[in-house]
């Protein structure tokens, strides 16, 4: 993503009035961008717009002009598989073809400016993204497959995203009489997912680490077979894909199954400095401090509010997280309210993490509610005015006696 | 002035005076037993007639009644017929039937008598006023019929609506063959309608009888009689041969002349209606035979064909006109047969063109499955899994227990061995019985489910031996799904059952007792290691016992024996090691027949999950699996959810022999037709189409946690079923025993606890309440539980 302004200083652009002009370089950067409008602004970008004009006699011309719209979004829709973002609202800079409040949606193109104006000024949660999206030091995306026998989901992790790229399904035959139906159908599969891998457009003309995954010996098999395969073609890029892949554990061939790939050592060894492995091992903090249940994790939007303003997300050790989706689909108030929330946490000195929800442990967040917390200090029953009845003390100690015996 | 005329005028009144006399004379004498059947008769028929009696006479009664011979039922419905209901179509002029005309003869002889008399008494020869002029009639059909031998028309009438039913009928039924059935039946028809002539007889017995009767008190007409007997004597004589055939149509002439002399009845009786008489009534010839030439008038007389010329004679000569009018509908028949097979093979070739399939749907049997079922006397049948920590021994177990069994060979595990031995794994030989793939092989390690099976005396088992590895504990529940009770192996050894205790040999106890087993023998295996040791035996059979009850198992179903799956001690034979004399116990064999499986849900709707699919010789699409409820059978249709397609079960087999049905428990290979494969997939159930499976992706859970639950993403497994999906919510905290929310929305869930969970799956699948699914998160078991 560039900047386009005539400082080239982010800070004047963003205090202008004039709005911040970007330019999307990467199909990527349309994830930034989708990240970055919200619901209420203002975008200004070239539009493609069929127009009809009626003459004096009543006969209709209709005519596709290119023209300079700038709408108020009313919605974003963003397609990862595309990386195409569509932006729709309503008209508020009337021109010769358009009056003001017809609704179009803007297709947002790489390579062409577009110019956002955030009618409430730009919140530290969205000065945050876009510094990000600005950020040029892009390490290269990984690609893993994950697979158990029948299923291969090839992956493609960037920094603030995980995009299934494309799934392989094929039937292997079970274990019947003969052995020999089974041994065929994985070669089937292997053969299929290899050369799904080889056409999905991800480049591996400069090395790129590619992660194997699966549990038993699909993944060991799969290299082997690549490997054979290489030597067969006498194709050397694919035997250094071969040989450099990184082959890891997981339990299922499904996708959640990255949690455990990207925590595994092999991973960490290699890719430690990688953002979405540490939102990843901070999720599993988080986890880990759940299931202790010494009242130091808490989720949900109440407890974490509760918590927050009594302080206890603060220095030594307190993090908030919240999915960027949580942002994204919010109207201006609550969005204002969960911004309000990462401001103090930062002025208590905590640690506020914006997760991708676009990413495993993004979606882990999800399913905690999108919103969550390490606390520094204990703090218990924030959850307490959740509960209808008057019982559920008697149920926390039940639960805290058997903790101890279990674990 | 024709003929006609003077015919009447002259001999009619004659004759007729002269048999009315005679039958006058016979008519108010009944005899005293008459009198009493008549007087009965009459009450009868007046009581039958009910309402309707009042439209009656009792002279009409009676006279009826007389005239059927005090047959009741025919005299009542005669008067039905005749005065109170009566029907336009069956007048006597239609020759419908004989009775009705010659009543009507019968009943008003008196009257035709009189006006006869007076008709012409005071005419002008040849000068008749036009009020006075006759209007002609056509002559009347009983007589033609008569002289037929059979109401040809009626007759006709009744075959014309066989013909049109038949033809029906051929139309309706589209094989060649059934046409082909339908000519011969018509053929036999028309040989029936001859038979069906004959069939007035009993009728016309009456009026001989009769006539029998009329005899003694008929004197007086016996020199007419005797004289018309003479004028027919020629056809008397051809008559000879067929009696029953004078004396129905000489009964039957009663009316307009008393023919018959008592001589040609009375010498055969009782003789029975002969078969073949269908050609020119010998009355016919009788009456168109050579007319005497003293009595011209009379033949004339007796013809409504007055011109008719002695020829007539060869016109009887070739087929009655019931032969013709059978040989023409059987022509007809065979037409009708030409044109329904013609326009089947139309309809034929126009379903041909219809069709897309080719192979056509399998016909069902339409058994009473559940009932066939009873009544077989198959030997029971049980299915169990053999769990275990990896390499516990489990294969090799149960390699060794089919080598003991004869199920498998001496030379297959020696060719086995062989092979084990060039890759320096001489030890794995019997596992390879079961484990085929060649990664399995080259690992030592089952990875998948493998299936096989032996018979005692009393049951026929199938053994679903599990992978141990815990990458596998998919496969593994799986099979733990199909099993009515199971074998837990573990390793005696030393260390090996610690670390097993910790590993899988708790997990898959897990398993299976939240997939529903409740029944569980535990092998110590490789005790040969540690010399027989009971104390080992002890030690691990108290740990484990515990460990299991724990676990929900009851103590009753909990069996411990101690053996050596690679030497087979224990297994089928007992153990001849001095060292193991201490165990006296049943082997294991014994122990599987003293467990009983579990009661099948068979009056259920079929549910079945597709363990395998394949391709066979017999269908490209042929699956396996256990059918978890209900019944199926030959042909029956089924519906494979999720796709929600349907297909049909071409050909069935259990235990690799083909059957009709199958019931409940029972593991079958099912070959399925109109159906494409790629709308079939392991883990997929086929059910029955009017009762489906729901497919879900919502589903709430009541389930017991064996780890930490909180929202987070799981695995759901349902047999075969493997699935991604999340921990929506937690509804609540149940208490474990009475099932009461101990607390709403708990954040976190302990494990040992019962929770009431809501779960979200990628897709959606064939799920319903009352299933057992697990949880696996991180490849661990998390929660397994009732969905609800």
């Amino acid at each position: 993503m560039q900047l386009v302004s005539k400082k080239g200083v982010l800070a004047a652009a963003v205090e202008s009035e004039t709005g911040v002009t970007l330019i999307a370089t990467e199909p990527e950067d349309m994830w930034h961008a989708n990240n970055l409008i919200a619901v209420g602004d203002m975008v200004k970008a070239p539009a493609n717009r069929k127009v009809i004009q009626t003459s004096a006699t009543g006969t209709t011309i209709s005519e596709r002009v290119q023209t300079m719209l700038t709408i108020k979004v009313t919605s974003t829709f963003f397609d990862p598989a595309a990386s195409a973002l569509h932006v729709s609202g309503t008209v508020a800079v009337e021109n010769q073809y358009v009056n003001l409040g017809q609704y179009h949606t803007l297709d947002l193109e790489l390579n062409r400016a577009f110019t956002i104006y955030k009618s409430f000024g730009w919140d530290s949660v969205a000065l945050q993204t876009l510094q990000e999206a600005l950020d040029d030091d892009k390490p290269d995306a990984t690609v893993a497959i994950v697979m158990h026998e029948g299923l291969a989901n090839i992956c493609l992790i960037t920094d603030f995203q995980t995009l299934i790229k494309h799934r392989v399904e094929s039937a292997i035959p079970k274990k019947r009489s003969s052995a020999k139906d089974t041994a065929g159908g994985m070669t089937t599969f292997y053969e299929k997912t290899l050369s799904t891998l080889l056409r999905s457009g991800i480049n591996f003309d400069t090395p790129r680490p590619l992660l194997l995954a699966s549990p038993g010996f699909v993944a060991q098999d799969f290299r082997a077979y690549m490997q054979a395969e290489a030597t067969r073609r006498a194709d050397k890029q694919l035997q250094r894909i071969a040989r450099d892949a990184v082959l890891v554990h997981s339990s299922t061939g499904y996708v959640h199954s990255l949690n455990e790939i990207l925590k595994s050592p092999e991973v960490q060894a290699t890719m430690r400095d990688k953002r979405f492995i540490n939102e990843s091992v901070l999720m599993d903090k988080f986890y880990a401090m759940l299931r202790s249940d010494d009242g130091r994790a808490w989720y949900g939007v109440k407890p974490v509010e509760k918590a927050i303003a009594e302080g206890a997300v603060g220095r030594g050790g307190g993090v908030l997280m919240i999915n960027n989706g949580f942002f994204r689909s919010l109207d201006i108030p609550t969005r204002k309210r969960f911004v309000a929330l990462v401001d103090k946490v930062k002025e208590d000195g905590g640690e506020a993490k914006v997760l991708s929800s676009d990413h495993e442990s993004g979606q882990r967040l999800d399913a905690l509610g999108g919103i969550a917390a390490i606390l520094t200090y204990p703090l218990f029953d924030l959850d307490e005015d959740e509960d209808d009845e008057g019982g559920a003390g008697a149920g926390e100690g039940a639960e805290g006696d058997e903790s101890t015996t279990i674990i | 002035m024709s003929r006609h005329k003077d015919i009447r005028n002259l001999d009619y009144n004659e004759v007729v005076d002269e048999y009315d006399q005679a039958y006058d004379d016979d008519d108010p004498e009944p005899t005293p037993e008459e009198r009493v059947i008549m007087a009965n008769g009459t009450a009868e028929i007046r009581s039958m007639l009910a309402g309707e009696a009042s439209k009656v006479t009792k002279a009409q009664i009676e006279e009826a009644l007389w005239h059927y011979y005090f047959d009741v039922d025919k005299a009542a419905a005669y008067l039905v017929s005749k005065f109170i209901a009566p029907k336009p179509k069956k007048t006597p002029q239609n020759g419908d039937e004989y009775a009705i005309p010659m009543v009507s003869h019968i009943a008003t002889p008196n009257t035709s008598r009189e006006s006869f008399a007076h008709l012409f008494r005071d005419l002008p020869w040849g000068n008749i006023p036009k009020d006075r002029e006759t209007v002609f009639i056509a002559p009347q059909r009983p007589r033609g019929g008569l002289l037929g031998g059979s109401g040809a028309a009626p007759r006709m009438s009744k075959l014309q609506m066989l013909a049109a039913a038949r033809k029906q009928k051929a139309e309706e039924k589209n094989a060649q063959e059934k046409v082909e059935q339908t000519r011969v039946k018509m053929a036999e028809l028309a040989v029936d309608e001859k038979s069906r002539v004959k069939e007035n007889v009993p009728l016309a017995g009456a009026f001989s009888k009769r006539l029998k009767t009329s005899e003694s008190t008929a004197e007086g007409r016996m020199p007419l009689a005797d004289a018309e007997s003479t004028a027919i004597e020629l056809p008397h004589q051809r008559m000879a041969d067929v009696p029953e055939t004078s004396t129905t149509t000489a009964s039957l002439l009663t009316t307009s002349a008393s023919s018959e002399t008592p001589t040609h009845i009375i010498p055969e009786p009782q003789r029975e209606p002969p078969v073949a008489a269908a050609q020119p009534s010998a009355f016919a010839r009788t009456l168109f035979g050579p007319p005497p030439p003293p009595k011209p008038q009379l033949a004339e007389f007796f013809s409504p064909y007055p011109s008719l010329p002695p020829s007539v004679i060869e016109a009887f000569s070739k087929p009655s006109p019931d032969d013709v009018v059978l040989t023409a509908q059987a022509k007809a028949g065979k037409k009708t047969k030409k044109k329904g097979s013609s326009s089947t093979d139309a309809v034929t070739s126009e379903v041909k063109a219809l069709k897309i399939e080719d192979a056509p749907l399998p016909k069902s049997r339409n058994l009473n499955v559940l009932s066939e079922f009873e009544n077989s006397k198959k030997k029971k049948t049980a299915s169990f899994v053999v769990v275990g920590h990896v390499d516990a021994g489990k294969s090799t177990m149960m390699g060794r227990l089919l080598l003991d069994l004869g199920v498998v060979d001496q030379r297959t595990v020696d060719k086995l061995r062989q092979e084990a031995e060039k890759i320096g794994k001489t030890s794995f030989a019997l596992a390879w019985v079961l484990d085929q793939r060649s990664e399995e092989r080259a690992r030592g390690v089952t990875i998948d489910i493998a299936t096989n099976r032996f018979e005692t005396d009393k049951t026929a088992f199938t053994i679903l031996d599990a992978p141990g590895h815990r990458d596998f504990i998919p496969n593994m529940i799986a099979g733990a799904s199909q099993a009515d009770f199971a074998i837990l192996v573990i390793d005696a050894s030393t260390g090996a059952f610690e670390s097993g205790l910790k590993g899988q040999t708790r997990e898959h106890s897990l398993l299976i007792r939240s997939m529903g087993v409740s029944r569980i023998v535990v092998a110590v295996n490789k005790l040969d290691t540690v010399g027989w040791s009971q104390e080992r035996f002890e030690e691990i059979k108290h740990q484990v016992h515990g460990f299991l009850s724990g676990t929900g198992f009851q103590s009753k179903n909990i069996a411990f024996v101690p053996l050596s799956g690679l030497r087979g001690d224990n297994l089928v034979r007992k153990t001849t090691e001095p060292a193991a004399g201490w165990y006296t116990g049943p082997t294991l064999v014994e122990e599987l027949e003293n467990s009983e499986p579990s009661a099948r849900a068979l009056s259920k709707p079929l549910r079945m999950t597709i363990s395998e699919v394949f391709r066979t010789p017999q269908s490209p699409l042929s699956i396996s699996g256990r059918i978890d409820a209900g019944s199926l059978q030959m042909g029956d249709a089924l519906l494979v959810q999720p796709s929600g397609e349907k297909a049909y079960i071409k050909s069935l087999m259990m235990d690799e022999e083909p059957t009709d049905w199958a019931v409940a428990g029972q593991n079958v290979v099912i070959h399925l037709s109109n159906i494409d494969p790629m709308h079939v997939r392991v883990g997929d159930i086929i059910c029955d189409p009017a009762k489906p499976i729901q497919c879900l992706d919502t589903f709430t859970l009541k389930a017991l946690a064996f780890d930490f639950l909180m929202p987070m993403q799981v695995d759901v497994h349902r047999g075969r079923l493997h699935a991604a999906g999340k921990i929506e919510a937690i509804d609540a905290l149940l208490d474990k025993v009475t099932g009461s929310v101990i607390k709403k929305k708990p954040k976190v869930v302990k494990p040992a606890s019962v929770a009431r969970i809501r779960v979200t799956l990628a897709s959606k699948v064939p799920l319903e309440a009352g299933q057992r699914v697990v949880l696996r998160s991180g490849g661990e078991t998390v929660a397994a539980g009732l969905l609800e």
